[in-house]
């Protein structure tokens, strides 16, 4: 499955969708995505991967890179995420401990609303 | 033994055809179907890691890839054609060493982390990534 992409805001976070695969082939587009909300003054992200079917570090890449960016403006970067294939990956790479991983949107609304 | 064997152009684009071929072919091979995950991320790291490092310094070159099903398991070696000598030890996770293209080593340290048997022969003259799962032979249980 290719990858699909959108994003919209809620307050001040940016939620951006993705659904597909996060590969060497697929990641450059979700980086132009994350490079370019950043550049529009979105520095709150939240990604939501409940429906990517897989994950390699080529993604895991891109999403470090994005949270690089956002921080650059005292901003954040959080993940949506429930699936074991995927956390398992986040677990291997002790990107669990860098990333803020909500069990849902509803979820990551709140608690980021309680940091504002 | 049955062997298949698939070389590729090195193009982001074939890393999933590989990842589909070494994924149906563990399934045919007997690798449980918990394991089958890890055989479609394992393979696609190594053929990433492949890609990468042919398109930076031969791109002209196929990257090579092996499945075997031999004496209960399911093998995958992985060669490139690309200079390589360095394998990073696993450093403390520091975000600012961290970039958009992860240094090739980190792919190895998740195959690492994935499959049941790894090992990595790395040399001037490209790099080869072998790895095993469990797998039934004809209908006994996976060794």
């Amino acid at each position: 499955m290719d990858l699909k992409l959108d994003h919209h805001n809620e307050d001040r976070l940016t939620i951006v969708e993705v659904e597909g695969e996060i590969d060497v082939y697929t990641a450059p587009r979700l980086r132009e995505l994350l490079i370019d909300l950043v550049n529009k003054g979105n520095f709150h992200l939240l990604v939501n991967m409940e429906k990517v079917d897989f994950l390699d570090s080529t993604g895991l890449g891109v999403l470090v890179g994005g949270l690089k960016r956002v921080r650059a403006h005292d901003g954040s970067l959080e993940l949506v995420c429930t699936q074991e294939r995927i956390l398992k990956i986040f677990r291997i790479t002790g990107l669990t401990k860098v990333f803020g991983i909500y069990a849902s949107v509803d979820e990551a609304k709140e608690a980021h609303g309680k940091d504002k | 033994m049955a062997t298949v064997e698939l070389t590729f152009s090195a193009l982001p684009a074939h890393v999933r055809t590989a990842r589909l071929v070494a994924t149906a072919i563990a399934r045919r091979t007997g690798v449980e179907e918990s394991l089958l995950d890890e055989v479609r991320l394992a393979v696609g790291e190594a053929c990433s890691r492949a890609v990468e490092a042919h398109r930076a310094h031969c791109p002209g070159e196929p990257i090579r890839i092996e499945l075997k099903d031999d004496s209960g398991r399911f093998e995958v070696t992985v060669s490139d054609q690309a200079p390589s000598d360095e394998i990073k030890q696993e450093q403390p996770l520091d975000l600012g060493m961290l970039s958009d293209s992860f240094m090739s080593g980190f792919g190895i340290a998740v195959i690492a982390g994935l499959a049941d048997d790894v090992e990595v022969f790395p040399s001037p003259k490209g790099m080869r990534i072998r790895m095993s799962w469990p797998a039934a032979t004809n209908g006994h249980p996976p060794i």
